[in-house]
């Protein structure tokens, strides 16, 4: 077979400004995807464009701000239906028969309800707090709730004893309503994953190992982690289970609702292989069904086993993602035993899916949190379980209206590898991530450094409280549990009454 | 295929519901009749606490997740019909089932042994990392799927009879090893998709396998001297267990089913 020319261009054009560039070659070293390169006989630093992602890490490095990386300003002929996208992917394909994998979450302009939805402030009537003086209560529980608590007192004398005689089912307390995705070590690499911990660890949240098993030196983290089984049951032993503070079935993820994983067996070195406890270089596949589950009641004879493996001491969360049917589904898993009940929308993050899926399956996750919210109300099993959602939180704001739509706490990935580093250049499935992030390769790994990222995410996770103080005490509230489900603190702009309707919202002015 | 189950004896109406007794030798016997598996499972776990070794466990109907949360060396002897997922992701005992166990048996088990002289269901061994499953008899749809090994931990389950479609599926590993000593002559294992996405581990078939019969990532072949010697050791235990002859068992040819590549779907994508 002949080799065949590529009909692709360069997605991103480097500019370099000569005047600064002092030769230092940092760029050339930082760069996994070798775009620049030193020619030593002319003194002169090349790009090689074809192979830039626009990750901007030569750019970030360079100490003397000579490069420019920025998208290729070259276009063919505008077209409203045929955009550069569908000629890039419609030529890769062309060229290799594959499926189009890509990375992180969806980036196409699905309705962001965010950024329609507008919070209340107190004036005059209700004052509003300061939460810089003002005590402020952001602790969450996560767990199952009574239905009602019952106490019994143990004399007939005024003043006797109170004992309570409600059996309590296990809860995890976290510190601020955010807790870290599901990012699996194999997928992520190991200095991700323990910054990831350490912070949880450091700050009273959470941080949950994904689906690809639990290094031995992290389980010193034990009090802040989610264990998640997946189809592929890595690294699932009685252990695992039991080391862990919560335990969660993973049924879907929204950047890839109703497919499986593969993470491809050059991924899979010695240590992921060891944690995955599967063989160095083999495939790791996900199928895209748990095969023992395939109804509400085959889900609830798994959140039953899981519960026996682990004593009946902790938690069993089922993560979803959001789709058409969420609420009834939501309905199903409550009444099949989970305590806590995950849905992740379509802007949810992925180290690899396949781009086809990514941009057109699931649905955006405000919808889904609003309507399962309003259903398990209705249906008076809401306190049954804590209701966590994922899919593209970018700030503390989205966050605070998740918890005014109903939920109990938010997950977050992508914006947590934005703070240690990521600037979504979505090729975490090529293993290479200048950032150190999404790789297994060493020398990128150590690129990040496990205690200055803790420090930037527990940073991130302070200002982020903070904000969300400030924004609750501007409402006159002082515990995120009385904003909890509260939709009259939000007002809707720009939106279609069906979609006001979907959210359980009033538009603004009314 | 039919076989006669040992019977409990003596102490099969033995008291009422989950009443413990003792025997001579201080074996504890619990009647699980009429209890619910969580209380039934806090009762063994109990008893295995204060230090028993061996327990029987009679008039069990149906109680799920038996030898679950056990993680000891102790013996369980089931008379009755265990129910779903009896060994999910057990780590330690061994249990002998004296009558038919029921779906996801072995589900994510890690080690200990469950022998089981009946027949077993749907989506037996799954994802199983370790430890041995031994059935007498006929297993159902899925089993053997996604069973994994690592090292030294190399799962094996030994079936005597016949399976159902999606035997070894996703399978990553571990060796399984299928007699069908229920065919009568000349009749084959029916089963189809066996070993769809198999990418390693090594499924051992006595009498024939057509290639209509497995997923495309599977190859068939004989298994070599050191694996025959395997097979070996797997029916004279099988013997042992569940009667029968060793050397008429060997007397049929073995097919060695085994995964193409450790990457079926290397080259899926676009990158």
């Amino acid at each position: 077979m002949s080799v065949m020319k590529t009909h692709l261009w360069p997605e991103f054009i480097i500019e370099r400004n000569d005047d600064r560039c002092i030769r230092c070659e940092v760029c050339v070293n930082q760069c996994s995807f070798e775009v620049h390169s030193f020619d030593a006989t002319f003194n002169e630093v090349f790009a090689e464009d074809m192979n830039c992602v626009g990750c901007q890490r030569c750019q970030v490095f360079c100490p003397t701000h000579a490069l420019t990386i920025r998208p290729n300003p070259t276009q063919p002929r505008p077209n409203a239906n045929w955009r550069v996208e569908h000629l890039f992917d419609l030529k890769k394909q062309a060229e290799s028969g594959g499926i189009v994998l890509t990375g992180m979450g969806n980036d196409k302009p699905i309705s962001i309800y965010w950024d329609h939805l507008l919070l209340n402030a107190s004036q005059v009537t209700n004052p509003s707090i300061d939460p810089l003086r003002e005590p402020m209560e952001l602790r969450t529980y996560l767990g199952r709730k009574p239905d009602r608590v019952m106490f019994h007192r143990d004399s007939e004398l005024p003043g006797g004893p109170v004992v309570p005689v409600t059996q309590m089912t296990p809860l995890v307390p976290i510190e601020t309503p955010i807790i870290f995705s599901a990012m699996s070590y194999g997928a992520i690499s190991y200095n991700a994953q323990k910054s990831l911990m350490q912070a949880a660890a450091a700050f009273g949240t959470l941080a949950n190992t994904g689906e690809g098993g639990w290094p031995r030196e992290f389980r010193k983290f034990h009090d802040n982690v989610i264990v998640q089984v997946a189809s592929g049951r890595f690294g699932v032993d009685l252990e695992y289970l039991n080391d862990a503070k919560i335990v969660e079935i993973k049924l879907g993820q929204g950047a890839k609702p109703g497919i499986g994983g593969h993470l491809p067996g050059e991924k899979v070195t010695a240590d992921v292989s060891q944690t995955r406890m599967i063989p160095e270089g083999s495939d790791a596949l996900s199928p895209a069904p748990q095969h023992d589950i395939y109804s509400i009641e085959d889900l609830g004879m798994l959140i039953h086993a899981l519960k026996e493996a682990t004593r009946y001491e902790k938690p069993i969360s089922v993560k979803i993602a959001a789709v058409h049917n969420a609420p009834a589904i939501a309905s199903g898993m409550v009444r099949a035993g989970a305590d806590i009940i995950v849905l992740d929308g379509i802007r949810g993050g992925t180290g690899a899916a396949p781009k086809i899926i990514r941009d057109n399956v699931g649905i955006p996750i405000e919808l889904a949190l609003a309507q399962v919210d309003e259903r398990l109300r209705k249906e008076g099993i809401r306190q049954q379980a804590s209701l966590l959602v994922a899919g593209g939180f970018r700030n503390s704001g989205d966050v605070i209206k998740a918890i005014a739509l109903g939920a109990d706490a938010v997950y977050i990935g992508t914006a947590a590898f934005v703070a240690i580093g990521c600037t979504l250049c979505q090729k975490c499935y090529t293993g290479k991530c200048a950032w150190g992030i999404t790789t297994n390769r060493p020398d990128l790994v150590k690129r990040l450094n496990p205690d200055q990222c803790t420090e930037r995410l527990t940073n991130l996770l302070r200002a982020w409280s903070r904000e969300i103080k400030e924004m609750l005490g501007g409402m006159g509230i002082n515990s995120l549990e009385s904003l909890r489900g509260n939709r009259l603190h939000l007002r809707a702009v720009g939106l279609n009454q069906w979609e006001m309707d979907a959210l359980g919202v009033k538009g603004a002015g009314f | 295929m039919t076989w006669e189950f040992a019977s409990p004896g003596a102490f099969a109406m033995a008291g009422p519901t989950g009443k413990i007794t003792y025997q001579p030798d201080g074996r504890a016997v619990v009647d699980a009749r009429g209890i619910y598996y969580r209380q039934l499972n806090e009762q063994l776990r109990q008893l295995v606490k204060t230090g028993a070794k061996e327990i029987d466990v009679i008039n069990v109907y149906g109680q799920r997740y038996l030898g679950t949360s056990i993680p000891e060396h102790v013996k369980l002897r089931i008379y009755g019909t265990p129910g779903n997922d009896m060994a999910f992701a057990m780590h330690g005992p061994e249990i002998e089932v004296f009558g038919n166990a029921q779906d996801g048996l072995g589900n994510t088990m890690d080690e200990g042994e469950v022998i089981v002289h009946g027949s077993a269901g749907d989506v037996l061994a799954m994802s199983m990392r370790g430890g041995s499953l031994w059935v007498k008899g006929n297993v159902g749809y899925r089993c053997g799927i996604h069973m994994k090994e690592y090292g030294d931990k190399v799962p094996l389950v030994v079936i005597g009879g016949s399976c159902q479609d999606f035997f070894g599926e996703y399978m990553a590993g571990g060796s399984v090893v299928l007699l069908g000593l229920g065919l009568a002559a000349g009749e084959t294992h029916k089963a189809a998709f066996m070993g769809t996405g198999m990418h390693a581990g090594r499924i051992f078939v006595r009498g024939t396998v057509d290639p209509g019969q497995v997923g495309k990532e599977v190859g068939l072949t004989e298994p070599d001297a050191a694996e025959l010697e395997q097979i070996r050791a797997a029916v004279r235990r099988y013997v042992e267990l569940f009667g029968g002859d060793e050397a008429e068992i060997m007397a049929t040819p073995f097919v060695k089913m085994y995964p193409k590549s450790l990457r079926p779907y290397g080259r899926l994508y676009a990158y």
